[in-house]
């Protein structure tokens, strides 16, 4: 993406990512990623990884215990394993992102929506959450062993007193929309095979819209940034990384 | 759930005491159950699995809590791995709620929810680091080092969608007992965090029993 805009709100690119498909791209840090559920009910699964270091790679648990959270939503920071933000959730309007719930599989899809192959079905076949990452994290030289715990981007998975899961069914009407403003420069992997706890009696196939701006500095009293004081110290790991990596 | 065993430890064909702040990697047998004994109590045991036979394969907290439908390992939890095998079971538990949720501490995510001059204290993950470069013969790196299992730790999730940590719910002598369904690496941190309550800002060792 050009580097040259000087509109922070102008869509410099945009496309639609079908339902059961996947996808990857690499961010510059300073870019923003707006992911808009085009007819409700959608899920894109994310990887975030470095993209001169794969082995630093989004961190879930870090995530959450960083934020004392469970939940994703605007104001919260995305971690990598080095204490350091992929990107900050700048604004949302559905309130609840998953990151426990993990991926779809081959036996999961097969047993819950039945055999939809590529012979017969050709490319409305039904793609599994865990395939698809393996295909898109190949083409950067990462396999298995580079997996970790994934976003789910517009589901919503509660717990209750006693520690039970409940996936929320509608939690994303047609519309929604989550920006991720990248911190640092950032390879993102994604799908919008669906979440592995959606009941659906069908295999839901909702397509994604993908929009990239250039985002405005984070000013000094940046939503994400100050939403916690662990978040503040998150980003100045992240400016002493982009000091180093910007002197190369 | 609170489920005695009724291994005998003078039967065990291993026991090994970790000292806080070091790490415990071992290969435990199919058939073979491996117990976590908390010596003196509020001890956090951070605790990964491999597959022996394909280190690739590797304990996933995320398969396991959605498979099993709760957050919380306990007695009858069974253990899944990254294809979603059964890798091992809680066969006893007396302590009732183990976290997999929190992840291990690190200096670098310390420097986070502490402080950053805390960057230098010691951390499971720097015992990791240390375990896999001392023993290349399991063939695991960095790589390999994800989302672990916390044993004898209370991180209570809300309706809200709150993460809270909370004092430990173990005591001296309680321990979890977990019976290998494959051949398994053990790679354990016994935890030296000293800026949270997870092991009640003073940590203690562990010991570590294998019955055949």
């Amino acid at each position: 993406m050009s580097r040259i805009t000087k509109n922070p709100r102008e869509v410099l690119y945009q496309d639609t990512i079908p339902g059961g498909a996947h996808w990857s791209m690499q961010l510059r840090q300073g870019s923003l990623l707006r992911l808009v559920d085009d007819e409700g009910g959608a899920n894109v699964g994310m990887l975030l990884f470095n993209p001169i270091d794969h082995l630093e790679r989004y961190n879930a648990p870090d995530t959450l215990k960083c934020q004392h959270t469970f939940r994703l939503g605007k104001g919260h920071c995305l971690y990598s394993d080095m204490g350091r933000i992929f990107c900050s959730i700048t604004d949302d309007s559905v309130g609840w992102h998953d990151t426990v719930g993990g991926n779809s599989n081959r036996q999961s899809v097969r047993k819950k929506w039945g055999e939809h192959n590529y012979q017969q079905y050709r490319n409305d076949w039904y793609l599994n959450g865990h395939d698809s990452f393996l295909v898109e994290m190949a083409k950067y030289g990462m396999n298995q062993r580079d997996m970790a715990a994934n976003l789910n981007f517009f589901s919503k998975v509660e717990v209750d007193e006693v520690g039970n899961m409940h996936f929320v069914e509608n939690n994303s009407e047609a519309g929604d929309f989550i920006e991720l403003r990248f911190e640092m420069d950032t390879l993102v992997v994604f799908h919008t095979c669906p979440h592995p706890m959606n009941p659906a009696a069908e295999y839901p196939k909702k397509p994604v819209t993908y929009q990239l701006m250039e985002a405005a500095k984070p000013a000094k009293d940046d939503l994400c940034r100050n939403s916690r004081e662990e978040n503040q110290r998150g980003f100045k790991n992240t400016e002493l990384y982009n000091l180093g990596s910007n002197c190369r | 759930m609170i489920q005695e065993s009724q291994l005998d430890p003078s039967q065990a064909v291993l026991r090994q005491t970790v000292l806080a702040g070091d790490y415990y990697i071992h290969v435990v047998k199919r058939g073979q159950t491996i117990r976590i004994l908390d010596l003196e109590g509020n001890q956090a045991a951070d605790t990964l699995f491999y597959n022996a036979d394909d280190p690739a394969e590797r304990y996933s907290a995320i398969d396991t809590i959605r498979e099993q439908g709760n957050i919380y390992l306990t007695a009858g939890s069974k253990l899944l791995s990254t294809q979603c095998n059964e890798m091992l079971e809680i066969v006893a538990d007396t302590c009732g709620r183990h976290d997999t949720l929190g992840g291990a501490c690190a200096t670098e995510s310390n420097t986070v929810r502490y402080a950053l001059e805390k960057k230098c204290m010691h951390a499971c993950r720097d015992s990791w680091m240390l375990a896999v470069a001392e023993h290349e013969e399991f063939g695991i790196g960095k790589r390999d080092i994800t989302h672990n299992i916390n044993f004898f730790m209370n991180v209570p999730v809300t309706p809200e969608g709150q993460l809270t940590f909370e004092d430990g719910i173990s005591d001296a002598g309680k321990y979890v007992e977990m019976k290998a369904l494959m051949n398994v690496i053990v790679l354990i941190s016994n935890c030296p965090q000293l800026n949270n309550p997870c092991n009640a800002y003073n940590p203690t060792p562990i010991e570590v029993l294998v019955w055949d």
